[in-house]
């Protein structure tokens, strides 16, 4: 019989095996279907993929000048190793180990983001020169899943506000929109529905003008003092503490200005579940689950996994609440 | 009537079941115990789970077509282990939900089973299976005659159950659900004789 689990010593062998003859193999070892524990254990793939190790072909990353935050908050840190293998980002695939695996070969430099609508000037920038002279800062922020589990990550970037106003938005600039890289042949999502969980590509996303330009949201570069890794959206994304992490759109090419509301992708995708705002609130469940708690991603193993109360507004109300502050958060989910 | 191929024995392929289903068990202590299950353990755990008890219950369906086709009786055999491993693995798959996911607070558990129906319709399956595990003591099975028939037609919505919950607790991706739900229909399809003839023996 077959069993996929693979012994100790292969793990040592596969760190000798060059990568692409350990992939083809185990692709021929998951098209075995022989016996019933590699039956249960074929489509759990992605559990499986875990014993893969340490990726040796990591995009390298650069160390980043910016100032720390201070005061910092009183956070426990989600180790860097979690931050940067536990992702959504489907266009590298809708397991939470994908993006990491299969994003590392995105080509990230050089990169260019245009900025373009109701705008007085509209243009287009270098973002790698743009990390070089805008003034990086550190932002250590709660990040809540729709899926209700949690990290605290220590982010390096600007705000997206003071960005936008080198742009000399116009009076009629009520939204913001943001679009992700649309390139089939480097995100294999975007070539194949399967690989890319449904999602109509490419990925975009949208805030109102005010919530743009609060001084929480930022457009961030990095992330535990280096630049991001791919998984994470390299090189550039959209980070807004207090809205569920789908609306952090990542690898950002475009922002435009609008006066309408932009569509966003996951309320394109049910929009029943998923609305325009997105706000972290503990009192409106998604439809099929609770948002009244959480699973916190920390330090430590699975029996250290600790589920705490979701706080309204992720805990930034103070700061963010008046924007909304005449509007049914039922309704406006 | 016999087929033409030398038929392994009964006894050896019960064997192998309950290697089958017991080794990604220890694969997964393993991963625990190396924090090999990534950075959100619970979730990956209970998914790991689910997976395997809806494989265990398709893979119990499969014996009885199997058995006809290949004209090898003692292939029925297997339906026990096979069933009795897939209430073990939907136990795990509930009680990891229970203790590592809600950290067995009963109120969040109470108000997760009334307002998530995908949640419910997972509970309902399992509350069958665990009838029908208490009930597969062969002395049992003698003393309750037809009734114990019934019961164990109850698999049936075990399995229409067991689907739902699938298709309904994925945030997106229809396709994986979509692939076990219409096996499992063709599981049905195939002995919809003995569905319907189960319906009727409620008249």
């Amino acid at each position: 019989m077959l069993i996929k689990s693979p012994p100790r010593h292969q793990l040592s062998e596969q760190q000798v095996t060059p990568e692409s003859a350990y992939v083809s193999r185990r692709r021929v070892i998951s098209g075995l279907g022989a016996g019933i524990g590699s039956l249960l254990l074929a489509g759990n793939a992605r559990a499986l993929d875990l014993f893969g190790g340490e990726p040796d072909k990591a995009a390298p990353r650069k160390p980043l000048a910016f100032t720390p935050q201070k005061p910092a908050p009183d956070l426990v840190l989600t180790p860097q190793a979690k931050v940067i293998s536990h992702n959504n980002f489907y266009e590298f695939g809708t397991g939470k180990t994908d993006p990491a695996e299969n994003s590392q070969g995105l080509k990230t430099e050089p990169w260019t983001l245009t900025v373009e609508g109701e705008v007085e000037k509209p243009g287009t920038v270098d973002v790698w020169k743009l990390m070089g002279e805008i003034g990086l800062e550190e932002r250590i922020y709660r990040m809540r899943c729709v899926e209700a589990w949690s990290m605290n990550i220590p982010w390096v970037g600007f705000e997206l506000g003071k960005f936008l106003k080198r742009f000399a938005p116009t009076s009629r600039a009520r939204y913001v929109a943001f679009e992700t890289l649309y390139d089939p042949q480097q995100m294999p999502g975007q070539r194949n529905r399967y690989i890319g969980g449904g999602v109509d590509y490419p990925y975009v996303e949208g805030l109102r003008i005010d919530e743009a330009m609060h001084p929480l949201t930022i457009l961030s570069v990095g992330l535990y003092g280096k630049t991001l890794p791919p998984q994470n959206g390299a090189p550039i994304r959209l980070v807004v503490p207090w809205k569920y992490g789908f609306k952090g759109i990542k690898s950002i090419v475009k922002i435009r200005l609008l006066e309408q509301m932009p569509p966003t992708s996951w309320n394109k995708l049910a929009p029943q579940e998923y609305g325009f705002y997105a706000n972290v609130n503990p009192k409106v469940d998604h439809p099929r689950w609770s948002q009244a708690s959480e699973r916190f991603i920390g330090p430590g193993g699975l029996f250290a996994v600790k589920r705490q109360p979701t706080l309204p507004f992720n805990g930034y109300a103070e700061e963010v609440a008046s924007l909304y502050s005449n509007m049914d958060l039922r309704k406006f989910y | 009537m016999t087929g033409q191929w030398k038929k392994p024995a009964a006894s050896g392929l019960q064997v192998a079941v309950h290697i089958g289903a017991l080794l990604p068990l220890l694969w997964l202590i393993v991963a625990i115990n190396q924090g090999r299950l990534g950075g959100d353990p619970v979730k990956e755990l209970i998914h790991y789970l689910g997976m395997g008890t809806i494989r265990l219950l398709l893979l119990t369906l499969l014996v009885s077509p199997m058995a006809k086709t290949l004209h090898f009786g003692q292939l029925n055999r297997l339906r026990r282990p096979l069933g009795l491993w897939c209430f073990a693995w939907a136990t795990l798959h509930f009680t990891a939900w229970l203790a590592l996911d809600l950290g067995l607070d009963w109120s969040l558990i109470g108000a997760e089973l009334i307002k998530r129906s995908y949640i419910l319709l997972g509970f309902f399956a399992w509350l069958i299976l665990l009838a029908l595990a208490v009930t597969s003591v062969p002395a049992l099975l003698k003393k309750m005659g037809r009734n114990w028939k019934k019961l164990h037609g109850l698999l049936y919505l075990v399995v229409v159950l067991a689907c739902w919950h699938f298709w309904w607790s994925v945030k997106s991706g229809w396709i994986e659900p979509a692939i076990y739900a219409a096996v499992a229909l063709a599981l049905m399809a195939w002995r919809r004789q003995t569905v319907v003839r189960w319906v009727k023996s409620f008249r």
